[in-house]
């Protein structure tokens, strides 16, 4: 499964036991230049085994791993200097943030004047030039991730292996660090590969997405298209595609589920052919009119529980049973409770259709 | 209680003259410790970290050998050493039994384990993703041992002061290899031990009272370095 255009770094035939226990198993993946790639998947499907092979910190069964073309591990001092890596812990030395951000240079043997210029030039870019002669252990979670992140940027790596770096930081914090780090990272453009866990980072920051399960690679492409279109059942799940029902194609562009009938304009499949329709829970609109595009489906309130910004509901139709997130403030207006009625909006756009195998 | 206060006095007094046999013994001592001390920094570091970072077959034996080695009785070593520099032994033709470098040498395997135990119990304590991380930043082998030692600087300090001490304290190895030669080998224990058993107690004690001061200088410069706030 590869992107389409330059390929900085090529995976192919990458096989990674432990215990004799394959762990990770990749045919092929490129990953673009210049493009931030999401890696993305549940707990143990690979992801961070999968940066560690891009490290050389852990050695492949077999398989290759080029960067340009040429294999990393001939030279892997060489090639881990045309790289940066940081991770969820900050992984500071104990010595200054200066002397921290400094230190890949430091090992490039680059001299000290140049070092301390870049150094106080990524520091002011990360907001903490002001923190610069404080010692590492001296720092909130979010300034030692900043420091850290400007510790990578500091090297100027062509290729940027990031670990859910802001996954360890509160939720404001987050939020600011997301912001300074996609502005910098679409100024510079070091080929970046990404691993989360968030959804919403994979949407903000990617520009192309890899999704592993169970070690394998299961789908490729724009980050949306795989959070919208996922290409098969684990994969669905995994992107939160909470609506998955078991259908078949009744007529051209329209589906049966759960004695159901709804349109979609995804890809048809054989007519009478056994299909998993899905529809993201966000893309369920309620009303109380029961009118509009689209397919309108008449239900029950079944079960509300309020998750942040959104209050999800589980709504039955019929024996379709789906589930839909709405939010707070429309949930508000509608005044809806358990054992009303309302109307399910969902446009033939968002329903998505994978075929199945008899 | 007189015997003591006499012996004080007597240190006092051999200082204040700046008796030449005390100095040259002391700067004997000092030479021969330290080099012992530094050799086992050189050799037990790198073996430390090895131990601690890598998994190889054998490994258990081998720090099950260094930590019976921290506990090794002087006389066994200073026996091994004299067996070996003896005109007779394997490196007997090197001529280096009764000389201040085969004194250097049973120092050396003395404080050896003490170092190589320090140094492994402080490397293993480091967060093995920050030694990952180390790697990433571009770190060759010897950057990484760099970035090792100054990251458990203080453990390692330890590993000196302990090296240090066994060096300097120990007797019964530089008596058997060095001999105790006036004006060549003999260091503050064993000068120590000779006037001890000629009953010259006032200079027995000024000579430990001179070694105890040595012994708490070094350790007073290392522990200032040890605690002082971190350097950036």
């Amino acid at each position: 499964m590869n992107a389409s255009g330059d390929a900085h770094l090529a995976i192919r035939d990458l096989v990674v036991q432990r215990g004799g226990v394959t762990v990770l198993e990749i045919d092929s993946l490129d990953i673009p230049r210049g493009l931030v790639t999401v890696m993305i998947g549940p707990n143990g499907s690979g992801k961070s085994t999968l940066l560690g092979a891009l490290q050389l910190v852990l050695h492949p069964t077999r398989g290759s791993l080029t960067l340009d073309g040429e294999p990393m591990d001939a030279d892997p001092v060489g090639t881990r200097r045309r790289m940066a890596a940081a991770f969820q812990e900050p992984l500071l030395l104990s010595m200054s943030v200066r002397s921290n951000v400094e230190l890949p240079l430091r090992l490039r043997g680059v001299e000290r004047r140049r070092r301390r210029e870049l150094a106080e030039h990524w520091l002011e870019r990360f907001g903490i030039a002001s923190l610069a002669r404080r010692h590492a252990r001296q720092l909130s979670g979010g300034e030692a991730q900043r420091v850290s992140l400007a510790r990578a940027f500091a090297s100027q790596p062509e290729v940027l292996l990031l670990d859910e770096p802001f996954s360890g930081v509160d939720a404001p914090t987050r939020e600011g660090l997301l912001e300074d780090f996609a502005e910098i990272v679409s100024e510079t453009r070091p080929t970046t590969v990404l691993v989360t866990h968030d959804r919403d980072e994979a949407l903000r920051l990617g520009d192309y997405a890899a999704l592993l399960i169970g070690g394998e690679l299961r789908q490729t492409g724009p980050p949306a298209e795989v959070f919208e279109r996922p290409a098969d059942r684990d994969v669905a799940e995994f992107v939160g595609m909470e609506n998955v029902w078991e259908g078949q194609r009744s007529e051209s562009g329209v589906y049966r589920a759960g004695g159901v009938r709804l349109a979609s304009t995804a890809k048809s499949v054989a007519l009478g052919a056994p299909a998993m329709i899905c529809v993201r829970p966000e893309r369920i609109v309620l009303t109380r009119e029961g009118a509009g595009d689209g397919n309108l489906l008449r239900a029950v309130v079944r079960a509300v529980r309020p998750r942040g910004p959104v209050v999800r509901s589980e709504l039955a139709s019929g024996r379709l049973m789906l589930t839909a997130d709405v939010p707070v403030a429309t949930w508000d207006e509608l005044g809806l409770s358990v054992g009303d009625e309302v109307t399910a909006r969902i446009s033939p756009a968002d329903v998505h259709v994978i075929a199945q195998s008899e | 209680m007189d015997l003591i206060w006499d012996g004080i006095r007597e240190a006092a007094r051999l200082w204040w003259a700046g008796d030449a046999e005390i100095i040259e013994i002391t700067l004997r001592t000092l030479a021969i410790s330290s080099a012992a001390t530094a050799l086992a920094l050189v050799i037990g570091i790198p073996v430390g970290a090895v131990l601690a970072l890598r998994r190889f077959w054998g490994r258990g034996l081998l720090v099950a050998a260094v930590n019976t080695g921290m506990g090794m009785p002087p006389v066994v070593i200073g026996l091994l050493v004299a067996l070996i520099l003896w005109r007779t032994g394997p490196l007997g033709d090197l001529n280096l039994i009764y000389t201040p470098t085969a004194m250097v040498i049973a120092q050396l395997l003395l404080s050896l384990p003490l170092v190589v135990g320090f140094s492994l119990a402080s490397i293993q304590s480091v967060n093995p993703r920050l030694i990952g991380q180390m790697w990433a930043m571009g770190a060759n082998r010897w950057q990484v041992l760099w970035l090792l030692i100054r990251e458990t600087r203080l453990g390692l300090l330890a590993a000196v002061m302990a090296g240090f001490g066994a060096a300097i304290s120990e007797v019964g190895a530089s008596m058997q290899v060095g001999g105790n030669l006036a004006g060549e080998t003999r260091v503050l224990t064993t000068a120590t031990v000779l006037e001890t058993g000629r009953g010259n107690f006032e200079v027995a004690i000024a000579l430990s009272l001179v070694l105890v001061v040595l012994a708490f200088l070094v350790n007073l410069v290392l522990t200032t370095v040890q605690q002082r706030r971190p350097v950036t």
